[in-house]
């Protein structure tokens, strides 16, 4: 018994080594300071006859016993040459459980891909039954084989699935937009026990982070410039560079970054959970349209509160800078006020509005189609969400820039 | 289809649902094909099967939420889906749907979840609508939890509320997809019974999908069996006479709970 090292594998130059006595021998053994008096895994593999193998289990065979693996045993008695046959003695085996299972199943497994026969009659009955149980598996329920198509089909699936999604984006936007006309013409209710809560929580609820990222982001801008604006003495220029960035553009991109990602998240996960527990199926069924019922009071709560909570941002930016004006530039808040009000035209404001609203849009869009589209699992839903943050700030960037191109072109 | 019981009712009167050579795919896998058999009016339709044998997606079939691969389904002999969509809402209307998960809306409470069917499709009042939603909890014995949210009341309850709010327009149609899931024997067999108070009092014609034996046989006067190997129906008939005398030894399995060699 080479028990001298707890839990040591010994591999066939092992065997040759110390035991010295061939393929007779112990392996290994889980023997273990920690655990005195109760018997240890062992597994001992004996030559039988010219072309067999005894693989003989003693002890215990517990998930917890820091078990062997079944290749290394089997490494050890089967790639000697000539053995063909592979026989159990389990008669000193003491407690076991599903650990013994998986290391008797994966020997069997790893003896038959090596042209071993294994010999079962060995093994305790219990031991052989759970066996029979695992490898039985009913037909029907074996999942089919994925169809493996060739590379002229893949893409072939990829274009047909790009145009499915495609549609399915135009076929939302254009009940979307048939809704909105619908409450135009009077078609369309709006619930208003509904929207006023809506409009809360979109609106009312972002304030708070709102304030604060606003009168960050100004502070930055402000302390960015702060070192080089005194170097050029021109402190007071502080108030233009807030002002007019944060009212024709800053203010809108934070407004809808910090809504992408607080509001359009959560229309796609309450319109993704919805589609999870089958309301959305139960309002078809019911006749009632979900993208009047649902879509539709969360596109215009957002629709009106995006250009509103600008304003608010537009309002915290300055706050910010002023801080950096008054703080570090030595400014009196009265320069600083009355610079602004100089500079910042009525212009710089409704382009920022102007954004604000496109991006309104596409944030109410983003979060509601990605919730719409959600599939009927848990998982779905975080991916829906995800999808929406991203569909959204994506969005809200490339119209940002083609916004800026237009202002450009339309010299404002 | 693999057998049609010689008990196949589908004689006489004319059908109020009848499912034409359907064939039933996500994508390209085949879930069901060649569905055909006919719901009569007032009857109490009982689609089984396994698990996983295309029940909910044929219920799905049924009640206009997913389109067949092949074949149609007739109400009253007029197509579902040959018809345009805003047809098809109207045919919607006469069809009420309890849904395996109740597919409460979650926002609404017990009694909104009811109202809101009447104040879109009824010309009713205030006053009205809110006693008719009373009435309907009531009948499903939800008397007082009007103010409730569905997330506050037991599995049970909701899948009762869900079935008033299915009966909120009085359907000529009720359709329950597993209706016994998640309930205790007690409950299901309440559910049971009101079920057949229902459909004897208000005449109303209920297809369940389910695979819960004891209920199957309390409730059922005519059915289908899916079966998951060969893709497609093999029994078609009332369910105590497939009991009796099943026609194949899987639907005898099934109605038996007879385990299947592997």
């Amino acid at each position: 018994m080479a028990a001298a090292d707890p839990r040591r594998l010994y591999l066939p130059g092992d065997i040759e080594g110390p035991q010295g006595g061939g393929m007779t021998g112990t392996i290994a053994t889980g023997a273990s300071a920690a655990t005195p008096g109760r018997p240890p895994w062992e597994v001992t593999v004996e030559r039988l006859g010219h072309d067999a193998c005894l693989v003989r289990l003693a002890g215990s065979w517990r998930l917890r016993d820091h078990l062997p693996r079944a290749a290394e045993v089997l490494r050890t008695s089967g790639s000697a040459p000539g053995v063909r046959r592979l026989t159990f003695d389990t008669a000193q085996l003491g407690a076991w459980d599903t650990g013994l299972l998986t290391f008797i199943r994966h020997l069997i497994e790893e003896s038959e891909r090596a042209g071993i026969e294994v010999d079962h009659t060995g093994l305790p009955v219990d031991v052989e039954r759970l066996l029979a149980l695992a490898s039985t598996v009913p037909t029907h329920l074996m999942a089919p084989e994925p169809a493996r198509l060739p590379w002229l089909g893949r893409a072939g699936t990829a274009v047909v699935d790009t145009g499915t999604a495609a549609v399915e984006v135009l076929t939302f936007v254009g009940e979307a937009c048939a809704a909105f006309a619908g409450l135009f013409t009077g078609r369309v209710k709006i619930r208003w026990s509904q929207f006023g809560p809506l409009l809360h929580e979109v609106g009312v609820r972002a304030l708070p982070i709102i304030t604060l990222v606003g009168t960050l982001v100004g502070l930055i801008l402000a302390f960015g410039a702060a070192v080089q604006l005194r170097q050029l003495g021109v402190q007071i220029f502080v108030a233009d560079l807030v002002g007019i960035s944060v009212s024709q553009e800053v203010g809108a991109l934070i407004t809808a970054i910090i809504l992408a990602g607080r509001t359009g998240a959560a229309f796609a996960a309450q319109l993704g959970s919805m589609q999870v527990n089958e309301e959305i199926d139960a309002l078809t069924t019911a006749g009632i349209p979900p993208v009047q019922f649902l879509v539709l009071p969360r596109m215009l709560a957002l629709i009106l509160m995006t250009p509103l909570l600008t304003i608010y941002t537009d309002l915290f930016g300055m706050v910010g800078g002023g801080l950096v004006a008054v703080t570090v530039l030595d400014l009196s808040l009265t320069t600083y006020v009355t610079r602004l009000i100089q500079v910042v035209t009525m212009t710089d404001f409704l382009m920022g509005l102007v954004r604000a609203s496109v991006f309104g849009v596409l944030i109410a869009l983003a979060g509601c189609l990605r919730g719409m589209q959600c599939g009927r699992s848990a998982s779905g839903v975080g991916l829906a969400t995800t999808s929406a943050v991203v569909t959204s700030i994506v969005l809200t960037i490339i119209a940002d820039g083609l916004l800026s191109m237009i202002f450009s072109v339309l010299r404002l | 289809m693999a057998s049609t019981s010689s008990l196949s009712p589908d004689r006489g009167v004319r059908p109020r649902i009848a499912v034409v050579d359907l064939d039933m795919a996500y994508g390209g896998l085949v879930i069901q094909r060649n569905l055909s058999f006919t719901v009569r009016p007032a009857e109490i339709f009982v689609v089984m099967g396994g698990s996983g044998c295309g029940k909910s997606t044929l219920l799905r079939h049924l009640v206009g939420l997913k389109a067949p691969a092949r074949g149609d389904v007739l109400y009253d002999g007029q197509s579902l889906w040959t018809v345009d969509p805003a047809e098809r809402e109207d045919m919607m209307r006469r069809v009420g749907v309890v849904y395996q998960s109740n597919a409460l809306w979650s926002s609404l409470t017990l009694s909104e979840n009811v109202a809101l069917l009447l104040e879109e499709f009824t010309d009713l009042g205030e006053g009205e609508i809110r006693d008719a939603a009373a009435l309907k909890l009531a009948l499903v014995g939800l008397a007082g939890f009007e103010d409730y949210y569905p997330s506050e009341v037991s599995g049970g309850m909701a899948k009762r509320a869900g079935l008033a709010r299915a009966l909120a327009l009085d359907p000529e149609i009720l359709f329950l997809d597993e209706p016994s899931t998640g309930l205790d024997p007690i409950s299901a067999r309440l559910l049971d019974d009101l079920i057949l108070d229902l459909r004897d009092g208000l005449g109303t014609t209920v297809v369940v999908v389910t695979h819960d034996l004891a209920s199957i046989q309390a409730i059922g006067d005519n059915s289908v069996f899916l079966d998951t190997e060969t893709k497609t129906m093999m029994a078609h008939g009332d369910p105590k006479a497939l009991l009796a005398d099943p026609p194949h030894p899987r639907v005898r399995a099934f109605l038996h709970r007879e385990s299947v060699s592997r």
